[in-house]
């Protein structure tokens, strides 16, 4: 078993005229908690999706645990995506089933317990949940899984700064530790202690990749105060004022 | 327990000082065991391999040993938690020293308002 979990090599992918990755050169480890960190538009998603094999890179070469993107990555990648995709008159128990039929890797005791402790009821139906509710169960699905790579987009976007809290530990308390998690989002300094590695995506390509603690140690900043740097850096330079 | 984890540093490096801190202070007594990365790490909200480095840092300091069935427990050598607490008492005199410095007054000075303190209280 190799120790890169994703190789990139030169990924584009374009939406007609549109380029969203340009030359995407990426390897991540296993055993790491990585943040995918970018402006809106920079390419995270669409990384994402590439990765799940929702979309189709336009050129280049990728690999999820040594193989190219098809039915073994799929089954070793646990995706929660940007946006809500449930039925309304299911009960969180029957998706636990759905899981459990799709996912040889779901754990449906676990996905209980976690519920419990994230005080859901298991038995309510989807439409009578609350939109932070809906975001905690989809977290209990992903997270319930052995995974080897858990890709989570935008998990804490909707959710209140307590509710983050609660959502980050139980990303930390309830991953897979042989796998790797890899978390887009631009609120960096609410999941900054927790990653051991920082991607900055601009405009469809990778312009940094550290550990954070290098970052901090070469730096003397956090990483949110350098994105905040680099980025805003960049927007002055191109305009006309 | 409150974790005060500052911007500027990096992580391992501060969790690793306050847990030096705790080691002191007596929180965990010498020979005493000490929770695992993983627990440490969900109090803490921080990633397990930055806490597990921590602990490392901690090992190679000589305040903790790691013992292959009991998990890792606070060193039972007093001496090297002496030392300890001298370094970080040294190092808060220093400060000490450098914010009266700011003040416009002499370590001599300095140490005689210390004293005049002592006799207040």
């Amino acid at each position: 078993m190799s120790d890169l979990l994703i190789q990139c090599r030169g990924l584009c992918k374009s939406y007609g005229h549109k380029s969203a990755l340009q030359g995407v050169d990426l390897q991540v480890d296993r055993g790491r908690i990585v943040g995918l960190l970018g402006p809106n538009g920079s390419g995270k998603t669409t990384l994402i999706k590439i990765l799940c094999g929702l979309l189709q890179p336009t050129a280049g070469e990728i690999l999820v645990d040594g193989q190219s993107i098809g039915t073994h990555s799929k089954s070793v990648i646990s995706y929660l995506p940007d946006r809500m995709y449930f039925a309304d008159w299911m009960a969180a128990t029957d998706l636990f089933d759905l899981f459990h039929d799709f996912y040889t890797d779901f754990d449906r005791q676990k996905a209980i317990a976690m519920c419990e402790s994230l005080g859901v009821e298991p038995r309510d139906k989807m439409k009578t949940m609350s939109k932070g509710t809906k975001e905690k169960v989809q977290l209990v699905l992903v997270m319930a899984r052995k995974a080897q790579l858990y890709l989570l987009d935008e998990p804490i976007a909707g959710v209140d700064p307590a509710a983050r809290d609660f959502i980050l530990s139980t990303i930390l308390t309830n991953y897979n530790e042989e796998g790797s998690v890899l978390i887009s989002t631009h609120l960096i300094s609410d999941i900054e202690r927790v990653l051991d590695e920082a991607i900055f995506l601009k405009e469809g390509k990778v312009i940094l990749h550290n550990s954070v603690d290098n970052i901090r140690e070469t730096e003397g900043k956090s990483v949110d105060a350098l994105f905040r740097e680099m980025f805003r850096a960049q927007t002055l330079e191109g305009g006309n004022f | 327990m409150e974790w005060n984890l500052s911007d500027d540093r990096p992580i391992w490096l501060q969790l690793s000082e306050q847990l030096a801190r705790q080691i002191v202070s007596g929180i965990y007594p010498p020979g005493g065991k000490l929770p695992s990365v993983r627990d440490l790490a969900a109090d803490a909200g921080v990633n397990p391999n930055t806490m597990q480095r921590a602990l490392s840092q901690l090992e190679s300091e000589g305040l903790a040993v790691s013992n292959r069935t009991a998990g890792r427990m606070v060193t039972e050598d007093t001496a090297v938690i002496d030392a300890a607490r001298r370094k970080m008492a040294r190092e808060i005199i220093t400060t000490f020293f450098a914010a009266m410095a700011g003040l416009g007054l002499s370590r001599a000075r300095a140490i005689e308002l210390l004293k005049e303190e002592e006799i207040h209280e």
